[in-house]
């Protein structure tokens, strides 16, 4: 009998346990991340720009050189590398604080230039390590340790659809929006990972990643309950689906 | 090579590009606006990057991204602007990436004026961002030295791994004067190889170009580290020139366009019998300490003169140990002190040393 491998860690895994509260899906993401990076046979060219957050740890996990930035300039460090070293496949990994409150200028420049990067924008309704307050993507009546009776329009504006928003400039090649919570979600996650990576490789443009992400521990529920939320809350109003595709036409 | 009539900020720009410089990242503002406008056209044709960034702060995170892959890089700006690239550098100082930076300054504070000042020596010298770290600060006295320092301040980022503040007031960025850009020297401080991102590929192994050490023990012994890098900055950096002070009675204190206008002073007192000199810091951090010490005996008073209220005084006074008496006389709000007025107070301080 012939032995066949049906899965193994992917080789720019560390190999490593994650820091991650149980639940979370940053692991998830980084785990796709680092197949996209292997099947692409990128490891050793690849620059990664970590984020401020729970996730600036990326780097203890994933085997590739990383940068690190302050809170929202992922992008313009992104911007800095590729523009001198444009044989490096360089990738930013940002959360809804990150990218859609403080570096809401700079995401929304580099996607204009086009930059031939990759960003994976993670989106879970709120800041996570600082301790669950109100992010730009919290929905309305969700509540934080800032919006203690949940979040009122009037007080706090609506939650900002970051793909949506971005999709109606020219430059950027590809945005898609994708979720890490249900197993059935999964597959159309890793496929959006890797082309959004495959994308920079073949030097079509700034390509832009959300994926709806859950957290527990924030959130105050338990893991089960907090992929269940994230299904019957969070996608009717950050709706799964690609926005922009120059492959495909205009999504 | 020969002298070129040249605008400060077009020499500026040109000496960098001599010095081996091939990318900045920019952002307008009055007076600087000549460096990114001739390094847009310039460094395409060295193979060079130009790009106008969103911001400041995007300029100067732009800044740190190529740096952090090893690259010669910089950018400039003028005070507002200094103070919106100042978390950039808190970063870049913590992460250790060779940067130059010039800031051709602005009357503040605010929005201040855009016309010259010096009012930005204590941003620069006390750091200028967050954290336990310090800048060397270099501030040229004239165009043609700010074009003959260019190379250094590239050289000194990556010796040391440090950011590299050049300080100009808009006098020097706006002159129009012949001046001769030395050609470049083409010499790297440093191999990218060894700590930069990107070069995996050649090293073997991942790294990670970092200011985060969440454990303290970590932190601290990468704050030591820096503090060593300064305490070696500090022995070896310091750049002074004195002038006339062998015998000099009054000495002037001054920095960048003011100390020029000081030498003529000297010239004119001296010529009149009076034993005048001046001192004039070059390298502001780390302040010429040993040069203010070591100032003659027969010195019995300092004129500290600047286009501020006064910002040097507090490193002249610790530099002659308060064992001098220092007086100042400054203008502000985009005013240089003229010939006439230092020659006044000098004449008035001279009497009273009898």
């Amino acid at each position: 009998m012939t032995e066949k491998t049906i899965y193994k860690r992917p080789k720019s895994w560390k190999g490593v346990h994650t820091h991650y509260c149980p639940g979370c899906t940053h692991g998830i993401i980084h785990k796709m991340i680092c197949q996209a990076i292997d099947e692409l046979g990128i490891q050793e060219k690849t620059v990664g720009i970590a984020p401020v957050g729970c996730a600036v740890l990326i780097y203890n996990y994933t085997d590739v050189d990383f940068v690190e930035a302050a809170h929202g300039r992922a992008p313009a460090i992104a911007t800095g590398i590729k523009r001198v070293r444009p044989d490096r496949i360089v990738f930013s990994y940002q959360g809804d604080g990150d990218l859609a409150s403080i570096g809401m200028a700079e995401i929304v420049h580099a996607a204009n230039r086009g930059e031939n990067i990759t960003v994976i924008f993670v989106n879970n309704a709120i800041y996570g390590m600082t301790g669950g307050q109100m992010a730009p993507t919290t929905l309305l009546e969700q509540k934080t340790t800032t919006t203690q009776s949940g979040r009122d329009a009037h007080e706090a504006g609506y939650p900002i659809r970051v793909c949506e928003m971005l999709a109606t400039m020219e430059a950027p090649a590809y945005i898609e929006r994708v979720s890490a919570a249900s197993y059935k979600h999964l597959p159309a996650l890793r496929n959006a990972i890797k082309k959004a990576f495959q994308n920079q490789v073949e030097g079509k443009g700034f390509s832009l990643v959300e994926v709806l992400s859950t957290c527990p521990t924030n959130w105050g529920m338990r893991p089960l309950d907090a992929v269940n939320w994230l299904d019957t809350h969070m996608i009717p109003f950050f709706p799964l689906g690609k926005f922009k595709d120059f492959d495909g036409g205009e999504a | 090579m020969e002298k070129t009539l040249m605008k400060g900020t077009e020499a500026i720009a040109e000496a960098a590009v001599q010095a081996g410089c091939k990318y900045f990242f920019g952002y307008p503002i009055t007076p600087q606006n000549e460096i990114p406008e001739y390094m847009s056209k310039r460094l395409p044709e060295v193979g060079g990057v130009y790009l106008q960034a969103e911001s400041e702060l995007a300029a100067s995170n732009m800044l740190l991204g190529a740096a952090a892959v090893g690259e010669r890089v910089m950018t400039s700006s003028s005070s507002p602007g200094i103070s919106l690239m100042s978390e950039a550098v808190s970063y870049m100082a913590g992460q250790e990436l060779p940067v130059v930076i010039v800031n051709v300054m602005r009357a503040g504070p605010g929005l201040g004026g855009i016309l010259p000042s010096q009012a930005d020596y204590n941003q620069a010298t006390c750091g200028i961002g967050h954290g336990d770290f310090n800048l060397i600060v270099l501030a040229p006295g004239s165009l043609q030295e700010t074009v003959n320092l260019m190379q250094k301040a590239f050289d000194l980022a990556e010796k040391y791994r440090n950011p590299v503040l050049v300080i100009c007031d808009g006098v020097i960025g706006q002159i129009m004067e012949a001046v001769e850009i030395p050609n470049g020297t083409g010499a790297r401080y440093t191999n990218p190889v060894e700590w930069a991102a990107g070069y995996m590929d050649k090293r073997g192994s991942s790294v990670i170009v970092r200011s985060l050490y969440l454990d303290a023990e970590d932190l601290e012994a990468h704050n030591r580290k820096l503090e060593a890098k300064w305490r070696t900055i500090v022995e070896n950096e310091t750049m002074c020139e004195k002038y006339r002070t062998e015998d000099a009675k009054l000495v002037i204190s001054a920095f960048g366009t003011v100390a020029r206008i000081a030498r003529s002073v000297v010239n004119n007192l001296r010529e009149e019998g009076m034993q005048v000199g001046l001192i004039r810091p070059i390298v502001v951090s780390p302040f010429p300490v040993a040069d203010f010490e070591s100032l003659s005996p027969t010195c019995k008073h300092i004129l500290d003169t600047e286009m501020n209220w006064g910002q040097m005084l507090r490193d002249v006074k610790a530099g002659v140990r308060y064992n001098i008496p220092v007086s100042f006389y400054g203008r502000s709000g985009g005013f240089c002190p003229s010939e006439q007025e230092i020659e006044d107070e000098c004449r008035r301080l001279y009497a009273e040393l009898g």
